[in-house]
């Protein structure tokens, strides 16, 4: 993030100099050419967020008249035991978003090193993508396939003599969630496994001879040279997911759309049922500056984590 | 020095794997969308007599023909424009401005973690009030400052690294500066100009809640969205939703076989850059 290019240093100093005259021209002339994209954000992002922060500070129903009521709706949203689990559900999402693909992949991505060429490194490449390239909606279908009563999952548990285990899945009230996590993981682990075996082919081969002379086992392999050479990396991963975890809509709204109950209700979700079925405006809002903040806070220390002396 | 490289077989086996969890959603969706229509299929079993006439069927039912001339549209209507004006953008960024304008940048930036359900509310209420409600406008404009964070900051970190010598040769006026632009910088963009379309094109093919928010009839969505509403009509016919979800996600897998190389450096690039 180096800004501090000649030309703009060197602009900075000229036009100081010579204020008015040429450099005022550029500075319309780059003003022109960032205008575009930023009334283009200005207007359908900026000020919807604006109007967000406002709207979460009025109790209204959408068509009729407004009454402003301060901070009550965040009080709603940080107090009212529904919505608190449907935030909690967010963050146990993270557990299966995230946790699962980064940890795989960092096995995969360990055994394989270096072993990703020719044809057989291409073809795993592009099956691993595949769920990236589908919209989340079709692995939504796929998924609630696989986990319904005589899908796949049923039938191989059948096969291997768990018939007891069997169920429907997306229909439980203790597996739903983990069904739906299963889901995520399964849309990002091909993203993750992909990131971190690139991101492993860039550590200097010389520092895992220097290890093995070191005598090192493959554990203290992986803990003192695999996992600070993937640092940013696995920063990327944990960014990445989180983020779908936490906003997660398509999934959720496919698979379960919060059934049954409220137990794979995520905030995503939630802001659409409040707003657009049960006219509350300013609660929706309020719950989607909430989640806005939680995403930040959640990234940060991943932000700092991945950043720190590289 | 037996072990200086961990065992292939062991490698290979765990990608083995991983292949297979990832390719039998796809699979088991197959088989089941050859079962006859209205049946209910087992998860893994091919079907005695294959029911190929399912897909036929589920074309016309999903009004296929429709929804790739709607996506279509709507990402036309979106990345050209979306491209352009990032790529001004982060021209302009990158070498036009000097520290004073950083919080330009930064109010860019800010966007880049803004989840679309944090604005999606206020979004319809000036959809609306545009009249766009219910038109193909109200996904594309949208999206377009949606996408503005992301764009902005890919074409701003490219710009960053094109050597400045380039346009310390040309400090002249708005209209040379625009030619430059065009001759110059754009055609040495190509790289990053080309995984920002691969990458916004995805976005936009995909986006489902935009659609199902603000474009009520599912012939105007993109196929994301409309499949969102083919579930609801069809999802107890599971052989037909299995066709349909199939048909739905053809045309990107197509393109991605087709190109690839490109799509998997955008979209890993893509993700460590966003």
């Amino acid at each position: 993030m180096n800004d501090g290019t000649p030309s703009g240093d060197t602009r900075l100093r000229m036009s100081r100099l010579f204020p008015g005259g040429k450099n005022q021209k550029a500075r319309a002339t780059a003003i022109l050419f960032v205008l575009p994209a930023f009334t283009a954000y200005a207007v359908f992002v900026l000020a919807p967020l604006v109007m967000s922060l406002y709207y979460s500070t009025l109790r209204w129903d959408g068509i009729g008249k407004a009454r402003f009521t301060g901070l009550a709706n965040y009080a709603t949203v940080l107090t009212d035991p529904d919505l608190l689990s449907i935030i909690g559900n967010a963050f146990e999402l993270v557990l299966y978003f995230t946790v699962i693909p980064v940890l795989l992949g960092l096995a995969v991505a360990s055994a394989i090193r270096g072993h990703m060429a020719g044809t057989f490194g291409t073809l795993t490449r592009t099956v691993l993508f595949l769920p990236q390239v589908i919209p989340l909606v079709a692995a939504g279908i796929a998924w609630s396939w696989m986990f319904a009563s005589s899908g796949l999952v049923n039938q191989a548990l059948t096969a291997v003599g768990l018939a007891d285990w069997t169920r429907g899945w997306l229909g439980d009230f203790d597996f739903a969630l983990p069904a739906v996590g299963i889901i995520g993981a399964w849309v990002l682990l091909g993203l993750c496994t992909m990131l971190l075996v690139t991101g492993i082919t860039k550590i200097d081969p010389s520092l895992y001879e220097a290890a093995r002379l070191d005598g090192a086992r493959p554990w203290h392999e992986f803990r003192y040279v695999t996992l600070p050479g993937l640092r940013q990396e696995i920063g990327v991963c944990i960014t990445v997911t989180v983020i779908s975890a936490l906003a997660s809509f398509d999934i959720v709204y496919i698979a379960t759309g919060g059934g049954p109950g409220i137990t794979t209700m995520v905030p995503g979700l939630e802001i659409y049922r409040l707003a657009f079925a049960h006219r509350q405006v300013g609660l929706a809002s309020a719950l989607a500056i909430v989640l806005m903040v939680l995403v930040l806070i959640a990234i940060t220390p991943v932000q700092w984590y991945a950043r720190e002396k590289k | 020095m037996t072990a200086a490289q961990p065992k292939a077989w062991l490698a290979r086996l765990l990608l083995a794997l991983l292949i297979t969890v990832t390719l039998l959603p796809f699979l088991s969706m197959f088989t089941a969308a050859l079962a006859p229509s209205g049946s209910y299929p087992n998860g893994l079993s091919w079907p005695d007599e294959p029911q190929w006439s399912n897909f036929a069927k589920a074309f016309e039912a999903a009004n296929m023909g429709q929804l790739l001339i709607s996506s279509t549209l709507i990402v036309l209507g979106v990345v050209p424009i979306s491209v352009l004006a990032a790529t001004m953008a982060g021209y302009g960024l990158a070498k036009l401005t000097g520290g004073r304008n950083k919080w330009i940048y930064l109010v860019f930036v800010a966007g880049l973690t803004l989840p679309f359900e944090a604005v999606i509310t206020p979004l319809y209420y000036e959809v609306r009030a545009f009249g766009l409600l219910n038109t193909r406008f109200a996904i594309i404009l949208p999206l377009i400052g949606l996408y503005m964070p992301f764009s902005v900051y890919w074409m701003r970190a490219h710009f960053l690294n094109v050597p400045n010598d380039l346009t310390e040769a040309a400090q002249l006026d708005g209209a040379t500066r625009w030619k430059e632009f065009w001759l110059v910088q754009v055609p040495l963009a190509r790289p990053a100009i080309m995984s920002l379309t691969i990458l916004l094109f995805l976005w936009t093919w995909n986006q489902f809640l935009l659609p199902v928010v603000l474009v009520r009839d599912p012939s105007l969505r993109t196929m994301a969205g409309a499949l969102g509403a083919f579930q609801g009509q069809w999802g107890t016919d599971v052989p037909l939703l299995c066709a349909g979800s199939l048909l739905i996600l053809t045309p990107t897998v197509l393109l991605f076989l087709a190109f690839q190389r490109h799509f998997v450096a955008a979209l890993l690039q893509g993700s460590v850059k966003g």
